[in-house]
């Protein structure tokens, strides 16, 4: 299957989101403006949107609309100019530099394009950070570390660095590290963007896995087509605002039968 | 983890490690043997005084040091004599004379008379001959590494002072004057002879106070008898000579500026390897910030990198440090290392990095984590 074909997949309009999830994140008209006076411009014009636990959705649109900015207000990373954010039902309106940053801690995954992980240590040291963070530490910290990377399937590889990793398992790791803190919501920026087609469909796969048996809210911002059919939602951004909502059925199903696929066509 | 990713982000770039641990390294060494000479400058000082058995000095008014003083009367031992509280008062001369060298030339020393037997000043040290060797004809004492400067090979050798013979009975180690003049001791009598004074002349009269004597009050009573002299109290009497060699000359001020400059240069050092370490893990911090992590804990990892290098760049400057005051030992002017110094040069390299670590945290603290997105 090509990835035109799982791009197709994703245009069936009419499926009802599940009105029961847990909403775990809402914006509400979202304005941000950058930079000043002359040079001042509108990167977000209104955007809402409300983000459920169990759902995968995707973000998408044309470099320059906004995916970025908007990901980063949601991830509590940028302030926004006006309107109104709730992550974990905490409005965050009023909220200190230090409170925001305990609530990216306590309540938000973030999966990186370029990974982000820390090149002096191990892949185990990357995700325990995150619990370091959060002034988790001594041995129960390290198990939950391994536990999550034996999620991700990289357990063996846990006392490897960064460098000794393909770009695949980086990601992987990093994954694992955005799921160690049990965050009610994971935000990942490109993250298929520096991968292979086959790690790309790998990590989108376990996001979608992970949105749905963990019952957290994954909201990736992409450009890549083939990411379409592992998606519960498409979210289409264009020039700051959002233009289109798709919601998908087949969701996870998809993703195992397209794998399933690719597996036959390698082998044939 | 603040100290393992502290360590790792120091020696994931050994070079600059490197660097920073040279800093460190110069700037304690430079400080170390700064502070090291002040000591050792101020033990040679003071020795005099810290080893008399006096706890109260009555000199001519005005003496500024232990080396430099008018000669007094017999009346002021006689006043302290009388004085309620005071159990002896032994008479000390200590004065600059010419030493004639038997191998020709001279030099000047500082001639010390006292009676070992009236327990006031004694020479200590002796590492040939014997205190009691004094009353022997023509005897006195001198300073075994002070032999080549007056022309001496050991004991037995004569020289004169004055117009009379002096002969070497015994030789001390370590007593040596911040002066570089050599100290030649012998017995008051002689030192009257030797220095043609009067018999009623001396340069002080060291005061013993009975167990308990209030020595500020007893000092008052004393002060009262004889208005033309000083009375001090030891510790008076030392920090007057202080003041005068370490402040009043300036030496003190150029070891005391040294030791800063020192602090600064390390600093500097410091603060600039610290900061472009910083600088190249820069989007490390930034994916710590857009993780979540408190300031807090930012501040911690950049302090650990600063504390790591301090101990380290002591440990490496104290070594070296070590290695020169063993060999300054046998100097004029010998370093000395003590348990207080090493403590407070640990606790100046841990400020100096502490200090050197701000520029590094500002940075850090400006740093944008929506830059994590944009890689």
């Amino acid at each position: 299957m090509t990835a035109d074909a799982n791009l197709a997949l994703a245009h069936e309009p009419g499926i009802e989101p599940d009105r029961a999830a847990k909403v775990v994140l809402e914006a509400h008209d979202i304005v941000k403006e950058l930079g000043h006076g002359a040079r001042k411009v509108r990167a977000l014009k209104g955007v809402s949107l409300t983000l459920r636990a169990g759902e995968m959705t995707l973000l998408m649109g044309p470099s320059g609309s906004g995916k970025t900015t908007l990901l980063s207000i949601l991830g509590c990373i940028l302030t926004q100019t006006s309107g109104t954010l709730a992550v974990a039902g905490r409005a965050t309106a009023g909220l200190t530099p230090e409170q925001l940053a305990e609530l990216r801690r306590r309540y938000i995954g973030f999966i990186f394009q370029s990974y982000n992980l820390f090149p002096t240590l191990s892949a185990e040291q990357n995700v325990r950070i995150a619990l370091d963070l959060r002034g988790e530490r001594g041995s129960e910290a390290t198990v939950r570390a391994q536990r999550a990377l034996q999620q991700v399937g990289l357990r063996h590889r846990m006392k490897s660095f960064p460098a000794n990793l393909s770009g695949g398992e980086q990601q992987r790791v990093a994954v694992a590290r955005a799921l160690v803190g049990a965050p009610s919501v994971l935000l990942a920026d490109e993250p298929t963007a520096a991968l292979d087609s086959e790690n790309g469909v790998a990590v989108m796969q376990l996001l979608a896995e992970i949105a749905k048996d963990t019952s957290r809210a994954v909201l990736a911002v992409t450009h890549d087509p083939r990411t379409v059919p592992f998606a519960t939602r498409v979210l289409r951004i264009e020039d700051g605002l959002i233009v289109g909502e798709e919601r998908r059925a087949e969701g996870v199903e998809t993703v195992h039968q397209l794998a399933r696929n690719r597996k036959r066509k390698a082998n044939a | 983890m603040t100290l393992l990713l502290a360590f790792r982000n120091l020696s994931h770039d050994r070079i600059r490690l490197a660097v920073t641990l040279v800093g460190i390294l110069f700037s304690i060494v430079l400080v170390a043997v700064q502070l090291g000479l002040y000591l050792g400058a101020r033990n040679l000082i003071i020795s005099m005084i810290d080893r008399s058995d006096g706890d109260l000095w009555i000199m001519a008014y005005g003496t500024k040091n232990f080396e430099e003083a008018q000669s007094i009367s017999a009346r002021e031992r006689f006043a302290a004599l009388s004085t309620p509280g005071v159990v002896k008062a032994t008479p000390l001369i200590a004065s600059f004379t010419e030493w004639r060298k038997p191998t020709g030339g001279s030099t000047i020393v500082v001639l010390i008379g006292a009676d070992h037997e009236d327990g006031g000043l004694s020479p200590w040290n002796i590492v040939e001959g014997d205190v009691s060797g004094l009353g022997a004809r023509d005897a006195v004492i001198v300073e075994k590494s002070y032999l080549p400067d007056l022309g001496l090979t050991g004991v037995g050798d004569t020289a004169q002072v004055g117009a009379s013979r002096v002969r070497v009975t015994g030789l001390t180690e370590g007593i040596r004057s911040f002066t570089v003049t050599p100290y030649v001791f012998t017995t008051l009598n002689r030192a009257r002879t030797l220095l043609d004074l009067p018999a009623d002349k001396m340069t002080y009269v060291l005061v013993k106070l009975e167990p308990g004597a209030d020595a500020l009050a007893v000092r008052n009573e004393i002060r009262k008898s004889v208005p033309d002299s000083d009375v001090l109290t030891k510790a008076e009497f030392r920090t007057r000579s202080l003041n005068h060699w370490l402040f009043a000359t300036g030496a003190g001020v150029a070891l005391i500026g040294g030791a800063i400059l020192g602090l600064i240069v390390g600093t500097v050092i410091v603060a600039q390897t610290l900061y472009s370490s910083t600088k190249d893990h820069l989007n490390e911090f930034a994916t710590l910030r857009a993780l979540g992590s408190s300031s807090g804990y930012i501040h911690r990892v950049i302090l650990a990198q600063a504390a790591l290098s301090a101990v380290l760049g002591y440990a490496l400057g104290m070594t070296i440090a070590m290695a020169i005051v063993y060999f300054s030992e046998r100097t004029a002017l010998p370093i000395v290392m003590t348990p207080a110094l090493a403590v407070l040069l640990l606790g100046l390299t841990l400020g100096m990095c502490a200090i050197s670590a701000i520029s590094a945290i500002g940075k850090v603290m400006r740093i944008d984590p929506a830059m994590v997105f944009n890689r």
